[in-house]
């Protein structure tokens, strides 16, 4: 089965094109430009040296958020477009499940993380059978101390994964002490081909309603919302 | 042999998702509409994240809609048409993207539209423009003066330089407490109040085509503030009615000297303040008598905005051969004369 998977819920774009157990291109790069400009050239670009025209695919993936609101919805955008124009299924995978894979041969849980602003992670906790993680919470937006507190408990080796990690270190070393580790830095980008790997294997989405999982409201409904409530 | 030219448009640079589908440029085979309205009402005011959240939901469920209306396959499409600003970023982008995906999917060309443009191209769809031509643009977000001396080109003669009357409204609206959006309560009010009320008029320079409406919209809540402070009550009628005069003759006076001045054959409305009935019947009566210029103003489902109008604007665009790679970009600060 010939995929298409994209992932712009960070600063990280990842493009995979798959076919069956094979990777037939991956694009990766890691910089603080704009995904609205770059996703479809990129697209574009590696399924031609791929060999793969629009018409030939059976499937798109997309890495379904947290992350960047405007990144996320980008991907998501173009992707269930995609499949709803060429009338093939959409898959939406976790966007830290995406990144939880790098840790994949790690002996403890695994917590993908990016950075959230003032303190605040978007994060996740997850395990692997047969080679797939499985989350054992579910992704959260949560202050790093409250979240490392709570991986206390766990009283397991914990691997913290992504980009940000850097932001959070000292917090986390400060509550888990050797209860942390940590990826080298080049491992901190979510690959394109996992992404593409894990959403072969989930059922594909209603493709008209799928939405970002934002697991924030807007800040404006989450203002109202206390507003009605007072 | 296919010999209709068949557009996609797409628009989604504000609170509506929208996609049509038009033939040889004047004729609407499709035109769907998903309205945001209600979702923003609450917060008294669109909000930008809300918007594009709403976009996302909405996106492929309206183009299918159009699609579907219209009958039409994607073989049958001679390119989509696609708002890239101005526009709330967020919002912009979402229609963006998606007309890249269907364009790259099935191999379509794509044309960037300037929104503006496709307010004035609305006026296509109801009767065919005659050069050279005069559009006056009013919205929530714009007030200009558009010279066009042939098809897709565009001249701004006169703009605000501080806020779009829809703005002006808009806040009028929010001091009398009506609820948002503002502009249409104040044109109702306005139809059972009396001018009584001494507002100013911003002319600006002799020969100026430029507008300014943020002295009149101080004046106003001046006017009901130091009432207030007197003990005195003044009617809300006979403020808007006040305030949407001085509006609708700075508007019309301008619009009727440039119309001279250039000669034109034709003065076309546009935008989302063209809804408004004091305007109307004051551009009506203004050009009634004049038998060389012809007064153009659209229904109000082709004011407020569409895809019609940008596929319209695109057909023209795509005919003089106005192509966007699949790099194109929302642009939130769009200028109209580099389209
Ligand atoms: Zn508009």
């Amino acid at each position: 089965m010939k995929a298409l998977a994209i992932d712009t819920s960070t600063y990280t774009l990842g493009i995979a094109v798959v076919d069956g157990e094979k990777v037939l291109g991956e694009l990766m790069t890691n910089l603080t430009k704009n995904h609205s400009v770059r996703v479809m050239p990129a697209v574009e670009t590696l399924m031609k040296e791929c060999g793969v025209k629009a018409s030939q695919l059976e499937k798109i993936i997309v890495a379904s958020g947290p992350g960047s609101y405007t990144g996320v919805r980008i991907g998501v955008t173009i992707a269930k477009t995609l499949a709803w124009t060429l009338n093939i299924p959409l898959t939406g995978v976790s966007s830290l499940e995406v990144l939880a894979a790098n840790g994949r041969y790690f002996d403890g849980l695994v917590s993908p993380l990016f950075d959230a602003r003032r303190g605040q992670v978007y994060t996740g906790l997850y395990s692997f059978q047969n080679g797939y993680p499985v989350a054992e919470l579910d992704d959260i937006n949560i202050l790093s101390t409250d979240w490392a507190s709570k991986l206390k408990e766990f009283d397991r080796s914990i691997l913290f994964c992504g980009n940000d990690v850097n932001i959070h270190r000292e917090t986390l070393i400060n509550i888990l002490g050797d209860q942390a580790f940590f990826l080298p830095e080049h491992l901190g980008n979510p690959r394109p081909s996992e992404l593409a790997f894990i959403g072969l294997k989930k059922e594909p989405v209603d493709t008209h309603s799928f939405v970002p999982n934002y697991i924030r409201l807007a800040e404006a409904e989450s203002k109202w919302l206390e507003q009605q409530g007072s | 042999m296919k010999t209709d030219q068949i557009i996609l448009g797409i628009e989604t640079s504000c609170d509506e998702t929208a996609a049509a589908i038009i033939k040889n440029g004047r004729e609407i085979v499709s035109n769907v509409v998903a309205s945001q309205i209600e979702s923003h009402k609450r917060f008294g005011g669109v909000v930008p994240e809300i918007a594009s959240r709403h976009h996302v939901e909405q996106m492929t469920l309206v183009i299918e809609e159009a699609l579907n209306q219209a009958n039409i396959q994607y073989d049958d499409i001679d390119a989509i048409a696609v708002t890239e600003g101005p526009g709330l970023v967020g919002a912009l982008l979402i229609g963006v993207n998606a007309a890249k995906a269907i364009a790259f999917a099935h191999g379509i060309p794509l044309v960037g539209v300037h929104h503006i443009a496709g307010h004035i191209y609305a006026n296509r769809l109801i009767k065919e423009m005659k050069f050279p031509l005069l559009s006056l643009v009013v919205s929530g977000g714009h007030t200009e003066l558009v010279l066009m001396e042939k098809h897709g080109s565009f001249k701004v003669i006169g703009e605000t330089r501080d806020d779009a009357a829809g703005e002006a409204y808009d806040k009028v609206a929010r001091t009398l407490n009506l609820p948002y959006p503002g502009g249409p309560h104040i044109d109702r009010l306005a139809q059972e109040g009396q001018p009584s009320i001494k507002l100013p008029r911003a002319w600006l320079e002799e020969g100026s085509y430029d507008f300014s409406f943020s002295g009149l919209k101080s004046a106003v809540i001046n006017t009901l503030h130091n009432a207030e402070q007197r003990g005195e009550k003044i009617a809300p009628e006979d403020l808007a009615a006040s305030f949407q005069n001085s509006v609708i003759e700075v508007l019309t006076v301008k619009t009727v000297q440039a119309a001279q001045q250039y000669q034109v054959k034709q003065v076309l409305l546009a935008g989302g303040v063209a809804a408004n009935k004091g305007l109307r019947q004051a551009l009506s009566e203004q050009f009634d008598g004049m038998e060389d210029v012809e007064l153009i103003i659209p229904p109000l489902s082709l004011c407020t905005d569409n895809a019609a109008m940008i596929a319209a604007a695109g057909s023209v665009l795509f005919e003089k051969g106005k192509r966007a790679g699949l790099d194109l970009n929302g642009n939130p600060g769009l200028a109209l004369e580099s389209q």
